[in-house]
C-alpha cells in the first residue's frame, strides 16, 4: 500500500492501481467514457484527464499508475479546462437531439456534458452521419451517436470472447461495425447495451417504450439457470419494461446473460393464463378461484392418492417445492419429482443433500484444470462459461468431454468427442490425461449431457474416482432447492429418507392423475412423447402453470394460473449453494396468484392439516426449521461412493444404439418463460434449422440435405436435414424443448431418419 | 458481397504468407495480417470479404480483426480498382500547400470523384493520408510513383502521360 493525495485528501491504495481506480474507491468522481472497471484500459476518450503535481500536461486518470506521494487534482483549472476541451471535441460529431434518443435521461455523455462541459460549442460545420447495421434482434444500433470509446469492442474481445464488433476504418471515417453484415451472437451480448455510454447501442425490444426517469427499479433474481444472477427489473404501470444487471461481484459481477435480460418479454405472451379455467364436458371455461380449486380438490379426492404423480419445474422456489411436496405427501401421494430430464436414478441414494457446482465462481475463475463433461456450458449457464473463460485467461486449462463438438468462447486444451454418445468411454480416455494428475485446484463439472445420460450414474461414479473435485451443473434455477425441499421421491425435506416413484416410473406406470407445477411436459420432460401420452391417458391432470400450451388444453382438466418469478416472492438456491430471497417486482397479472397461496388454499380445501400459513414468512419459517441450507451444509462431496466406477459399469452397462439421438434443451428453450420471449427466439440460437448428422452417416443412410422423416418410438415428424461435419459418427443431433421436436422420444435412444421422396 | 462466396488461398499465397508467419512467435500468427493481406491483394488487385475471411481462417484469427486492419490502411483496396491507382494526399502539409486544387483538377480531368474509378477502368482516384512527402507537398502517387510539388497544370501533364501508357 502506498499513499497519494487526491484533491488534498491523503488516501492509501494498492501499488499499481490507476488514479481512476483509487478515486472511485474514495468517491472522487472523475468523468470517463472509455474506462470500464471490467475491461482493459484503452485511454482513447481522454475524458478523465486530471492534473498531477509536477507534470505540465494533464494525464489520463485511467492509464496513469499511482506513485508514492503523488498529488492529484481532479478539479483544478488545468484539469477542468482539459475536460471541457475534450467534451467539446466529443460533441463535434455527436447529435444534440437528446429528446429523440432512447438513451436520453440515462446517458453518460449527457450527464458528463452537464457536469464537465461547456454550454456552447465553437463548432458550426456539418456533422458526420454513420450508416446503421442490423446486428441482430436484441441490440439496436444508431452509430451516428457513437463516440468510439470501444467499450463494446473490448467487451466482445475480452469478456464475451467473440471478436464480432470491430473498429473499422480510421480517422473521421472510423466506425464500430461488423463490416460484413452479420449478427452479434454472444450469449452475453446485451451487456454491450449497458456499457455503451451513449445511445449508439440500445435494447431493441425496449427501445422507445418508456423513459428512464419514469421507471422504478426493483431488485430480483434471474430464474433461468443455477447462477442466480442479480437483476433489476425496470417497471412502469405494473409492467416489466426491461431488465438490467445488479452488481454482485461473487455471482454475476456486473454482467447478465441475454436470457436473463430479455426473457421478461415472455411475461406478456398471449399464452399467459390470466383466469383459473376448468374443463367441463370437454369444454374449457373460465371460472373464479374458489370454483377452480374446489373442482381440482374434488378431482384429486376421487383418485387413490397412490395413483397420483407430481412433476415440478426445477426452477420453482423453495417455498413452492416445500408446500407442493407437503401437500402431496400429506394427501398420501409420495410420487414427486423435479428431475424432468434425468434418465438414470440408480445412484440417487448416493447424492448429497443437494447437488451443487461445489466450487464458488471465484474459485472457478482461479482453477488450474477444469474438465467439462457433457456440457455446452455457454448455452446452459452463460455466466459460468464466462468464469471458465476467465480461468483460461488466467492460464487455466480446460478439458472437454462431449457428445457433440460444441463451440466454446474459451480455449480448450484437450477434447474428447464421444461417438455414439458414449460419454463414459470418452471420459475414461480423458482421465488418463497428464493434466488430470497435475491438477492442484482441478474441478470436474458434469453438465446436462452427462447428468441426463441413461448412464449418468456410471459417469458420475467415474468422475468421482479422481482426485479432482466434482461438481454438477444442474438444470433450472433451483435444482438444489428441489432436492433440499424434498421434491424428489426418495427424500423428505432436509434429506430424510423415504420412497416414491421417480419421473420415469410415474410416466411408465401411467398414473391416474398428474399434478404439474410450472412444467410443460411435452417440452420440459426428457421423453416428451411418453410424457404427452401418459398425461393424455390420465383421468385427471391439474396444471399449476403460468402459461398454457395446445397440448395442455388437450390433457389438462384444470389450469390454476400462477405467477412467474417476476410477480412473486420466494427463495432459490444457486449452484454455489447460496440461498437467495427475492421479492415480486410487479403485481400478479389478471387473476393469477403466487403458487404458494394456491397450494395453501388447495390444501385447506382438501382438509389437510398444517396449512394455516398467513404469509410467505410463515412458510419460510417452517422451511428453515426443517431444512435450512446452513443447518444441513454437506461434506462438500457430491457423491458418497463406496463402489469403484469399473465395477459400476460392469454392473449396469447401458447399451447405446448404433444411431443415437443427442438432444438437450437449447439456450432459449430452457423453460416456459424463455420459450415465449420473442426477441430471443429470433436470434440464431432461437431458430431451429433442422436435424443434424454428418456426411458419413447421411451417405450410409442414403439421405440428402432436404426434408427427412424423423422417427422415435411411434412418433414421426418431418423436418429439414442439415449435413454438419462437426457431428460425430453414430449421432443424430436434434434438440428437444421445441415445437418442432415435441412428441419425440428421449436423448441417447434410438432414432430413425428417412428421406422424404417427392413424387 | 455475397456472404456465401468462398475464396481459397492459392498454394503460392500460402507459401508467401508462411514466410511471414515464421518470423513471429507461434502464438502470434496474427502479426502476419498486413503481410498476408498484401500478398493476396498483389495477386487479386483488391480484397473482397471472402479473401479477408480466407486470411482470417488461415491465420486463425477473428474475421473482424482482419477487417479492422484492412479498413485501417489506405493501401488496401476493398473494392476493385482501375488499372492505375492515384493516391492523392490531403493531410496537413499538402492541404496548406493547396491540395484542394489538385484534387479538383484530378476530379475534373478524370471525370470522377474521390473514391471512384473511371468508366474505362483505367484510373481509381483515392484520397490518402500522409504519403511521407511533406517536403514536396502537395504530393500524390500513381501506381507507386511519387509526384511532388504539384500544380493543376503539372497534374494535367502527368495524367496525359499515364493515359498514353494505358
Amino acid at each position: 500500500m502506498i499513499e497519494i493525495e487526491i484533491n488534498g485528501k491523503i488516501v492509501s491504495a494498492e501499488q499499481g492501481s490507476m488514479i481512476i481506480e483509487v478515486a472511485d474507491q474514495h468517491d472522487v468522481r472523475i468523468p470517463r467514457f472509455c474506462y470500464h472497471k471490467k475491461l482493459s484500459v484503452a485511454a482513447n476518450c481522454r475524458m478523465c484527464l486530471v492534473e498531477v503535481d509536477g507534470v505540465r500536461k494533464p494525464l489520463p486518470a485511467c492509464a496513469t499508475p499511482i506513485t508514492q506521494g503523488m498529488k492529484v487534482f481532479t478539479r483544478s483549472k488545468l484539469a477542468l479546462d482539459a475536460q471541457r476541451a475534450v467534451m467539446e471535441f466529443l460533441l463535434i460529431n455527436h447529435p444534440l437531439d437528446c429528446p429523440v434518443c432512447d438513451q436520453g435521461g440515462e446517458c453518460e455523455l449527457q450527464d458528463v456534458s452537464m457536469g464537465y462541459g461547456r454550454d456552447i460549442s465553437k463548432y458550426n460545420l456539418g456533422k458526420r452521419a454513420v450508416k446503421d447495421h442490423d446486428i441482430g434482434p436484441l441490440i439496436e444500433t444508431e452509430m451516428t451517436r457513437c463516440i468510439h470509446c470501444t467499450r463494446c469492442v473490448r467487451f466482445g474481445k475480452e469478456v464475451a470472447g467473440l471478436h464480432e464488433l470491430g473498429v473499422m476504418n480510421r480517422g473521421e471515417h472510423l466506425e464500430i461495425s461488423t463490416l460484413v453484415a452479420r449478427t452479434v451472437t454472444s450469449e452475453l451480448s446485451g451487456n454491450m447495451i449497458d456499457i455503451c455510454p451513449v445511445g449508439a447501442l440500445t435494447s431493441k425490444p425496449y427501445r422507445f417504450t418508456a423513459r428512464a426517469w419514469e421507471l422504478s427499479q426493483r431488485p430480483t433474481i434471474a430464474a433461468h439457470d443455477a447462477v442466480g444472477s442479480h437483476i433489476y427489473a425496470h417497471v412502469i404501470h405494473n409492467e416489466v419494461k426491461r431488465v438490467v444487471p445488479k452488481d454482485v461481484e461473487a455471482i454475476n459481477e456486473t454482467w447478465i446473460s441475454d436470457r436473463d435480460r430479455f426473457s421478461y418479454e415472455g411475461l406478456y405472451h398471449s399464452d399467459r393464463v390470466l383466469h383459473p379455467k376448468i374443463k367441463r364436458n370437454n369444454k374449457w371455461e373460465n371460472v373464479d378461484w374458489q370454483s377452480a380449486l374446489e373442482f381440482a380438490a374434488e378431482k384429486l379426492q376421487a383418485i387413490k392418492p397412490d395413483a397420483i404423480g407430481t412433476l415440478a419445474s426445477p426452477s420453482a422456489t423453495n417455498e413452492e417445492f416445500y408446500l407442493l411436496q407437503k401437500l402431496m405427501r400429506t394427501l398420501g401421494s409420495p410420487h414427486i419429482d423435479h428431475r424432468l430430464q434425468e434418465q438414470d436414478f440408480s445412484d440417487q441414494a448416493d447424492f448429497p443433500l443437494y447437488p451443487l457446482m461445489n466450487v464458488t465462481l471465484d474459485e472457478l475463475s482461479q482453477a488450474d484444470v477444469i474438465m467439462l463433461v457433457g456440457s455446452q456450458i455457454n448455452k446452459e449457464q452463460p455466466i459460468v462459461a464466462h468464469r471458465i473463460r476467465k480461468a483460461t485467461l488466467n492460464s487455466g486449462q480446460v478439458l472437454v468431454v462431449n457428445p457433440i463438438d460444441y463451440k466454446f468462447n474459451f480455449k480448450v486444451a484437450r477434447k474428447e468427442i464421444a461417438t455414439h454418445g458414449d460419454i463414459f468411454k470418452s471420459l475414461e480416455k480423458m482421465l488418463k490425461s497428464d493434466l488430470v494428475k497435475k491438477a492442484k485446484q482441478g474441478i470436474i463439472l458434469l453438465g446436462a449431457q452427462a447428468l441426463h445420460h441413461p448412464e449418468a450414474a456410471n459417469i458420475r461414479a467415474l468422475a468421482a474416482s479422481t482426485p479432482m473435485k466434482l461438481g454438477f451443473l444442474t438444470s433450472g434455477a433451483n435444482s438444489a432447492g428441489a432436492w433440499l425441499m424434498g421434491a424428489v421421491p426418495h427424500r423428505l425435506p432436509g434429506g430424510v429418507e423415504t420412497s416414491g416413484k421417480n419421473i420415469q416410473q410415474m410416466l411408465n406406470d401411467h398414473m391416474k392423475a398428474y399434478v404439474l407445477l410450472g412444467v410443460e411436459p411435452e417440452y420440459d420432460v426428457q421423453d416428451s412423447g411418453k410424457a404427452y401420452n401418459a398425461l393424455k391417458q390420465a383421468e385427471c391432470v391439474i396444471a399449476i402453470n403460468s402459461f398454457q400450451t395446445h397440448a395442455m388444453l388437450e390433457y389438462a382438466d384444470v389450469i390454476l394460473p400462477v405467477t412467474p418469478h417476476a410477480e412473486m416472492s420466494g427463495t432459490m438456491i444457486n449452484g454455489q449453494g447460496i440461498a437467495q430471497k427475492f421479492s415480486a417486482v410487479t403485481e400478479p397479472q389478471g387473476e393469477s396468484r403466487p403458487a404458494w397461496k394456491v397450494l395453501r388454499v388447495l390444501a385447506n380445501l382438501l382438509e389437510l392439516k398444517g396449512f394455516d400459513y398467513q404469509t410467505l414468512e410463515d412458510v419460510q419459517k417452517e422451511v428453515a426449521q426443517n431444512c435450512h441450507p446452513a443447518l444441513v451444509a454437506g461434506s462438500g462431496k457430491m457423491l458418497n461412493l463406496n463402489r469403484t466406477p469399473q465395477q459400476v459399469r460392469g454392473d449396469s452397462f447401458v447399451q447405446l444404439p448404433k444411431l443415437v439421438r443427442i438432444a438437450g434443451l437449447p439456450i432459449y428453450a430452457q423453460d416456459a418463460l424463455v420459450r415465449r420471449a420473442e426477441s430471443l427466439q429470433k436470434t440464431s440460437d432461437g431458430i431451429f434449422t433442422g436435424v443434424r448428422i454428418n456426411a458419413n452417416e447421411a451417405a450410409r443412410l442414403g439421405l440428402k440435405a432436404e426434408q427427412v422423416r424423423v422417427t422415435q418410438n411411434d412418433v414421426t415428424l418431418t423436418m429439414p436435414l442439415v449435413i454438419d461435419d462437426t457431428i460425430p459418427d453414430g449421432v443424430v443431433y436434434l434438440p428437444s424443448g421445441l415445437r418442432e421436436t415435441a412428441g419425440l422420444g428421449a436423448a441417447y435412444q434410438v432414432i430413425q431418419l428417412e428421406q422424404v421422396n417427392h413424387a | 458481397m455475397d456472404m456465401n462466396t468462398t475464396f481459397n488461398l492459392t498454394h503460392n499465397m500460402r507459401t508467401d504468407i508462411d514466410v511471414w508467419v515464421a518470423k513471429f512467435p507461434a502464438e502470434q500468427k496474427s502479426s502476419a495480417t498486413i503481410a498476408a493481406l498484401s500478398i493476396v491483394q498483389k495477386e487479386q488487385g483488391w480484397l473482397s470479404d471472402a479473401m479477408m475471411n480466407a486470411v482470417a481462417d488461415y491465420l486463425e484469427m477473428p474475421k473482424s480483426a482482419v477487417y479492422e486492419v484492412a479498413t485501417f490502411y489506405s493501401m488496401f483496396n476493398l473494392k476493385p480498382t482501375g488499372k492505375y491507382r492515384i493516391d492523392v494526399c490531403t493531410n496537413v502539409s499538402c492541404m496548406l500547400c493547396g491540395c484542394d486544387k489538385i484534387v479538383e483538377q484530378l476530379e475534373n480531368r478524370l471525370g470522377i470523384n474521390l473514391g471512384e474509378t473511371t468508366q474505362d477502368q483505367r484510373f481509381t482516384l483515392k484520397e490518402v493520408e500522409c504519403l511521407a512527402a511533406c517536403g514536396g507537398a502537395p504530393a500524390m502517387q500513381i501506381a507507386g510513383h511519387y509526384y511532388e510539388h504539384l500544380t493543376p497544370e503539372k497534374v494535367d501533364i502527368i495524367i496525359s502521360e499515364w493515359e498514353k501508357k494505358a
